[in-house]
């Protein structure tokens, strides 16, 4: 097998010098009766050839040849094949979590500049690297806001991405959190009365995404001061961190909860992506997951070091903020190696395209009769809109012409059936965006 | 450099700044394609919302300066494409590059999880066929691929016990934890809403069965045992120990995280083990990439099948594949989307290549970690002496009376050109040495690490300030952490130093 570095010969001379008669007498301890005798019904070996070749026949039947026009915490981004190159070197690839900082600077020096992009682009002061997605770190975040208020009540935004609200709703099953869903106004903001008579000073936290599920901006200042004036935590998250390019940041939330994905990393059927945390320093000690800080050596030279761990697991166990051990460094990594790349003005510029395709979409498609905007609150770049026609027939027909349509809310929000949430990056062409709008009047226009 | 290091010698790196401290204002590394549409102006589509300048402190350098900084930075790390790197519990594996290839495939890494299923029938399958591949090497009936990682899987399969344990009319309140067990395990119970018992393993470094017997009331929902245990040896009463837990209607959950010496020799399903989770970055070779992303998936007996994640990947009549959203008795989703697919794809090509012929993996694997332990016995001292199978745990009682302690050792097997094993792991054992070699290491790499530990062990006799200071071959010395929690600096700000 070309993954193992040992001949026959070779095995024979460590188990003479190790004493044993054979392989078998060093699994002894297993009892006899639970030691398999026969081989594992298992597909392989296949050599590296067959191996691609396994993975490209399933490739084929994936959607490679068709636009999207997807979303919803999950966007197609430009990425530089610097990234890529830099993220499959050995020394960044094939290394542990820098426990060892000595010959761990690397990484940990990677994950101080990670930490240091995020705080710069949520307006906070410190972040953790990292969190296993958006969804998880928006939990954590919850949870974190349980700790600091010792409360129990959390008042979630109903726009807040569905499958996050469930990744909450099963952690706070056990934790004894009470989890109530505020419902979105006509503009697809937050209702803010609802907020402000749902709100009491039982109330941990306030939990919106911004841009929200529906594409809409948050009035984040204002949903502050509501959850500020009861003692609660404003939580915030983004599932689209390029528009963190062009949208003033949620400076004012007590804790951000962010999604990298759209920082260099691939779709990937929906993952491996990077969670963020990000909050103000007096609330550090609170904090889950890995925290890189800058120390010095005897001779007074920098470096960067693991640190606050009595936070974690390893040595708090039971008392630990969080139970995350591995988390999504490389893919910290890769988000880290992408914003150094984009720079200020890249990252500037990509969110502004963002912004003007999505919205030249938008414009073009409420020309097509019976298509309307479902809301009026500013959007980056995903929008609501309403068919005149069942969104899943539109899309099984728009299949047949190349398009992945946008999704269809309705299974999410039954008060929402015949809305689809369209998004659309700088990957789009202008051609795409003209075709896929004739293609929709088309569908519409068939009885 | 002393002249008897084999292994490495002395070279030369670069120094690097932070990228922060690289920045001029107008330079740039990457360049999109012109706009194609008419620009929207973002005072105006986003109103009071607008951020007028770009993001403050951000970085501005060119691509040939954003490529040698990441560059230079990673010469600084050690890694497995180096060399052993020996951390116990950790399995630190060659992670084979065609998973790498195969998980960037177009067609693989495009795909978006929220994708009509009819396109999504090649993604579906690759999760299929991994479930069976990991059904078959656990012995399990049912499994979820979501868990990100093997924290998140210990919480799935807690949840799922209380969830049927709730089907059973009560969820009970405590989970006995031995005290050999990773510290996931104790923070996991928590988030569970369940109390921990933390129980004394016996002078074998094994769980007591008779006072088990003793310690599982009605009130004890389940038993977490990591076997072969943090010590490296199996649990010779396992099934005991099963039987125990059933007896009382308590089930027994299994930390997956040394399955490297089990896979193709043993399956926990058959020795009693009711719900486990898979670290898919240990013993599927998934790269650790400096500490994630992974994957824990949850392998389960059929009476926990019913309380699975949503979604749950079904196979229609006519053989297509779906992922099935109600579930009314489900524990609900535990993370958003499929799970970690692309770590998913890396599993399975792993799996792929092996075949059935994993068995010699696990076999080479105990080899590796019995030949270490034959040469380095009675050098270190060994304070359990039960088998080993994949790792091997001596304690630094021998040295200490020299006043070099696990960490020091570790330290100083960094200027022989090793990573350290695990220091201070598990907390049975005071001063712990724990020692994984993994498969991936031939007889050569081996013997340079019996020869590197055997002269430590000497200069800690002969010269143990040598070892106390070390390393001294790195860029830098040892840190001052204490000051680094004390006074955090945790994000680069202009001006400073």
């Amino acid at each position: 097998m070309r993954y193992l570095p040992k001949s026959p010969a070779e095995r024979d001379q460590m188990l003479a010098a190790i004493g044993a008669q054979s392989i078998d007498d060093l699994f002894s301890s297993i009892p006899e009766r639970f030691r398999l005798r026969e081989s594992l019904n298992l597909p392989g070996p296949y050599s590296e050839a067959e191996v691609i070749q396994y993975f490209q026949e399933r490739a084929k039947e994936g959607s490679v040849g068709y636009t999207s026009f997807l979303g919803a915490g999950v966007y197609n981004h430009l990425r530089s094949v610097v990234t890529d190159t830099i993220i499959q070197r050995g020394e960044f690839l094939t290394s542990y979590t820098p426990y060892q900082a000595e010959i761990s600077q690397g990484t940990l020096q990677a994950i101080f500049e990670f930490q240091t992009l995020m705080c710069q682009l949520t307006g906070q002061e410190v972040a953790n690297a990292s969190m296993w997605d958006g969804s998880t770190a928006t939990t954590e975040a919850v949870l974190m806001a349980e700790r600091i208020t010792r409360r129990r009540r959390v008042l979630v935004a109903r726009s807040l991405h569905p499958e996050y609200r469930d990744v909450l709703r099963t952690y706070a099953k056990n934790s004894g959190l009470h989890v109530e869903e505020v419902p979105f106004g006509a503009d697809g903001t937050l209702e803010q009365k609802a907020l402000e008579s749902a709100i009491r000073d039982d109330v941990a936290a306030v939990v919106v995404q911004s841009p929200n599920f529906f594409g809409v901006i948050e009035q984040v200042p204002a949903l502050a001061n509501i959850g500020h004036s009861s003692g609660a935590l404003l939580v915030v998250a983004v599932t689209e961190g390029v528009s963190l390019g062009l949208v003033r940041p949620p400076a004012e939330a007590d804790i951000v909860a962010l999604e990298g994905q759209s920082f260099g990393l691939a779709p990937s059927y929906g993952g491996p992506f990077v969670g963020v945390i990000s909050t103000h320093e007096k609330f550090v000690r609170q904090m889950p997951g890995r925290l890189a800080g800058q120390a010095a050596d005897s001779h007074g030279r920098r470096g960067f070091v693991l640190t606050l761990a009595a936070r974690e697991q390893h040595i708090r166990r039971e008392k630990a903020t969080s139970n995350i051990c591995t988390n999504q460094a490389l893919c910290a990594l890769a988000a880290t190696v992408h914003l150094a790349l984009l720079g200020k003005e890249g990252l500037r510029e990509m969110a502004a395209q963002n912004l003007s395709k999505a919205h030249f979409a938008m414009n073009a498609l409420v020309k097509v009769p019976g298509v309307r905007r479902a809301f009026e609150g500013a959007f980056f770049n995903e929008f609501t809109i309403v068919l005149p026609r069942s969104v899943e027939t539109v899309n099984q027909q728009l299949l047949h012409e190349k398009f992945v349509g946008p999704l269809s809310l309705g299974s999410f929000y039954p008060e929402l059936t015949d809305h689809a949430l369209v998004c659309v990056t700088e990957t789009t062409t202008r051609t795409e965006i003209e075709r896929f709008v004739s293609a929709l009047g088309r569908s519409l226009g068939r009885n | 450099m002393s002249d008897k290091i084999t292994k490495a010698s002395r070279h030369v790196s670069q120094n690097e700044g932070l990228i922060f401290e690289k920045s001029s204002p107008g330079k740039r590394a990457f360049d999109l394609p012109p706009l194609d549409v008419p620009a929207a102006d973002p005072a105006e589509a986003l109103g009071a919302n607008h951020r007028s300048e770009g993001v403050a402190g951000f970085p501005e350098v060119s691509e040939i300066e954003a490529l040698r900084h990441f560059t230079r930075l990673s010469t600084w790390n050690y890694a497995i494409d180096l060399g052993m790197y020996p951390l116990g519990s950790c399995t630190m594996k060659y992670n084979p590059r065609v998973n790498e290839f195969v998980a960037r495939l177009d067609g693989i890494a495009t795909e978006h999880p929220l994708q009509p299923e009819v396109l999504s029938q090649g993604c579906l399958k690759i999760m299929r066929l991994l479930e069976k591949c990991l059904l078959a090497i656990t012995g399990m009936d049912a499994l979820t691929l979501q868990p990100a990682a093997g924290a998140q899987g210990e919480l799935t399969g807690l949840l799922l016990i209380r969830a049927y344990l709730e089907s059973q009319g009560d969820a009970r309140k405590k989970v006995l934890i031995p005290d050999s067990a990773h510290g996931t395990n104790p923070a996991t119970a928590v988030i569970a809403g369940y109390q921990v018992e933390n129980i004394k393993s016996d002078s074998h470094g094994q769980i007591d069965a008779e006072k088990l017997r003793e310690l599982v009331t009605e009130d004890v929902a389940a038993l977490m045992i990591t076997n072969p245990s943090t010590l490296g040896i199996f649990e010779q009463r396992i099934s005991d120990i099963a039987a125990i837990l059933h007896a009382k209607g308590a089930l027994l959950y299994m930390d997956g995280a040394n399955m490297n010496a089990l896979a193709g020799v043993a399956r926990p399903g058959d020795f009693g083990v009711d719900v486990m989770h898979l670290n898919l970055h240990k013993t599927f070779s998934t790269p650790h990439g400096g500490g994630g992303p992974g994957a824990g998936p949850v392998t389960m007996k059929k009476i926990l099948e019913p309380f699975r994640p949503v979604p749950v990947l079904v196979e229609k009549a006519g053989g297509e594949l779906t992922l099935e959203q109600d579930r009314p008795h489900s524990i609900g989703r535990v993370k958003a989307f499929s799970g970690n697919f692309g770590v998913l794809v890396r599993a399975l090509a792993y799996i792929l290549a092996y075949g059935p012929g994993i068995r010699q993996a696990t076999e080479d694997a105990v080899l590796n970690a019995n030949y270490i332990r034959k040469h380095l016995e009675g050098v270190f001292a060994l304070p359990y002496s039960l088998p080993s199978m994949h790792e091997v745990v001596f304690s630094d009682a021998i040295q200490k009376q020299n006043g070099v302690n696990t960490m020091d050792i570790a330290k100083r097997l960094i200027d022989y050109g090793f990573h350290p094993y695990t220091t201070a792991f598990p907390l049975i054992v005071p001063g712990a040495l724990m020692i994984e070699p993994t498969e991936s290491e031939s007889k050569e790499e081996c013997d340079l690490f019996i020869e590197a530990m055997r002269a430590i062990a000497a200069e800690a006799a002969s010269d143990p300030d040598i070892v106390k200071h070390a390393p001294h071959t790195t860029r830098i010395g040892r840190l001052d952490e204490v000051t680094a929690a004390r006074k955090p600096i945790l994000r680069w700000s202009q001006g400073r130093k």
